[in-house]
């Protein structure tokens, strides 16, 4: 761990604006730190998901400083962010599962562009889609198959190549509550077992209680607060709370 | 819940970034450029291929019309008495055949001369009405420049006044001009259909990454590289190109033959000139080269430019 940056991911004074459009992000500066599990709360349009696209690199902020796995961002040549987003698992609010593809290469696609041995892959893909319980659904494309189904399958295809951060927006939301705690649990063994740092943004006040370590970021009208102190203080185990919304 | 079974986690710098994946090519929908488009190549490649046809073989037979002409010169005598012209035509003979460096001298007959004429004077050409110069060809071993034309020129002035000396060539200098714009205008047809090509391969290239767009952008977030990116599509494009440039130049040189097969029919000295030889042969087989490796590096600029746009 000696060679791990303090810190997963840093904003200094971010901001983010579409085109010419008021800023939907204003004055963001936060920390991450490793082996953190966090949420990202806040009501619909308060910039949840413009946030995530900072976090998983689907956008460049308009002004500010953005560093993750001690790399900044800003001045980062974008031949060298497929590095980065590969250390990055990531479930899209409406999954964004590959329509031609079954969900088999779905959950394989992250090992494939990593250049993964295929042996490795078809072992590794087969023992998830087990996991998350699609093993009878390997070779069904996602049109064919339900929401929790393909929520499934988006989920396996984040964490499947060992992630050093899962990012999950709304990943509950099209799930029953059964189905929606079963992933949160998920998430929790990833974040304890294997150290991942985990970000689930959710407007779902009562999600929040069922992971009691958690550290709470809350988005209103592109600004942040921090009930928990997540953005100000590496996390303790001493100090993180649990539904503290 | 019990821990995921991941893969096993690569060396903490590994991560797999730098490998390139050998899977890329099932990553992507099987896209495919709109549906003419190899048609569209074929007939592009086809009318490259008998524009290329043609200029090498104007070029052939210019050449070999110069090389057969260069060495040769016509002496006119030019007297009205046909006793008189035939003397000094004889006798113009006799000083031609002396002169070092030619190889071959031959009196025009004037039967011959009064056939190549009869289109335009009539059956007044073999009569001796008009009176018709008597024309001598001489061949040099060498070309024939403007010194050899002087020496002959000096060498029959005291033995046949009034003959005059012109260089072969010189009759066809409009001809070759003529033969030379043409090869130009194969050259620019040439270029515009290349540059055809590379407009349609960029249309089809766009429309096929619009059309994977969205699979493009997922699979971009999960960390594919450009270069896996763009390999998908250029294999399409190889394969689609490959196709419509054999096709079209299978079209393009089955139409050269049969043009061919037509002059050769002609059986015309000039024409006959006009030939493909292997060397042009094998220029003509790499336009479908040349045309798959425009389409590749167009569609390599069109994709580069589309990804660059996102992030």
């Amino acid at each position: 761990m000696n060679d791990r940056p303090a810190e997963i991911v840093k904003f200094d004074n971010v901001g983010l604006r579409y085109g010419t459009d008021p800023e939907v992000l204003s004055n963001l500066s936060f920390t991450l730190y490793p082996g953190s599990f966090y949420f990202l709360t806040g009501a619909s349009g308060a910039g949840k998901t413009s946030l995530l696209k900072l976090l998983y690199l689907a956008q460049r902020p308009s002004r500010g400083a953005i560093r993750m796995f001690g790399q900044d961002l800003i001045t980062m040549p974008r031949e060298r962010l497929p590095d980065l987003r590969r250390r990055l698992g990531v479930v899209f609010q409406n999954f964004r599962l590959v329509p031609h593809l079954t969900a088999f290469d779905n959950v394989a696609l992250p090992l494939r562009l990593a250049g993964a041995d295929e042996k490795r892959v078809v072992k590794a893909v087969s023992d998830m889609l087990d996991w998350v319980g699609l093993s009878h659904r390997a070779h069904a494309i996602p049109a064919a198959m339900s929401g929790g189904e393909q929520q499934r399958v988006a989920i396996a295809r984040a964490v499947i190549a060992r992630p050093k951060m899962l990012i999950a927006d709304e990943p509950t939301g099209n799930v029953d509550p059964d189905m929606a705690l079963k992933l949160l649990r998920l998430f929790e063994a990833l974040n304890h077992r294997v150290g991942t740092t985990v970000v689930v943004a959710t407007h779902d006040v009562h999600l929040l209680k069922k992971v009691p370590d958690s550290l709470i970021m809350r988005l209103n009208k592109g600004q942040l607060s921090d009930p928990t102190g997540a953005l100000r203080y590496p996390p303790r185990p001493a100090m993180t709370t649990g539904g503290g919304a | 819940m019990n821990t995921p079974p991941l893969m096993p986690e690569a060396g903490e710098e590994e991560t797999f970034a730098d490998s390139r994946g050998k899977a890329a090519a099932r990553l992507l929908p099987p896209t495919r450029f709109a549906g003419p488009i190899p048609w569209v190549i074929a007939i592009l490649i086809a009318l490259v291929v008998i524009a290329a046809a043609g200029g090498l073989a104007l070029r052939n037979l210019a050449t070999s019309a110069q090389a057969d002409l260069s060495s040769a010169v016509t002496v006119q005598v030019i007297e009205a008495n046909p006793d008189l012209r035939a003397i000094r035509g004889e006798a113009a003979v006799r000083v031609l055949t002396a002169i070092d460096g030619v190889q071959a001298v031959r009196l025009v007959p004037e039967a011959e001369l009064a056939a190549l004429l009869e289109p335009w004077l009539g059956a007044g050409a073999a009569n001796g009405d008009v009176p018709i110069p008597a024309l001598i060809d001489v061949e040099f071993t060498r070309s024939a420049g403007p010194d050899e034309i002087a020496r002959i020129e000096a060498a029959l002035a005291q033995t046949v006044p009034g003959a005059r000396v012109d260089a072969q060539s010189d009759w066809l200098r409009p001809v070759f001009g003529a033969l030379a714009a043409l090869q130009w205008l194969a050259l620019g047809l040439i270029t515009l259909v290349a540059l055809a090509t590379a407009a349609a391969v960029w249309l089809a290239a766009r429309n096929a990454f619009a059309g994977a767009r969205d699979t493009v952008e997922i699979i971009h977030l999960l960390g594919a590289t450009d270069r896996q990116i763009s390999a998908v599509f250029l294999r399409t494009v190889l394969r689609e190109a490959a196709f419509g440039a054999l096709v079209g130049t299978a079209l393009g040189a089955a139409a050269v033959w049969l043009l061919g097969q037509q002059f050769a029919a002609l059986d015309s000295g000039m024409v006959g000139g006009g030939g493909l030889r292997l060397i042009d042969w094998l220029v003509i087989a790499a336009v479908p080269l040349a045309g798959v490796l425009i389409a590749l590096l167009t569609a390599r600029i069109t994709i580069a430019l589309a990804l660059k746009a996102m992030l």
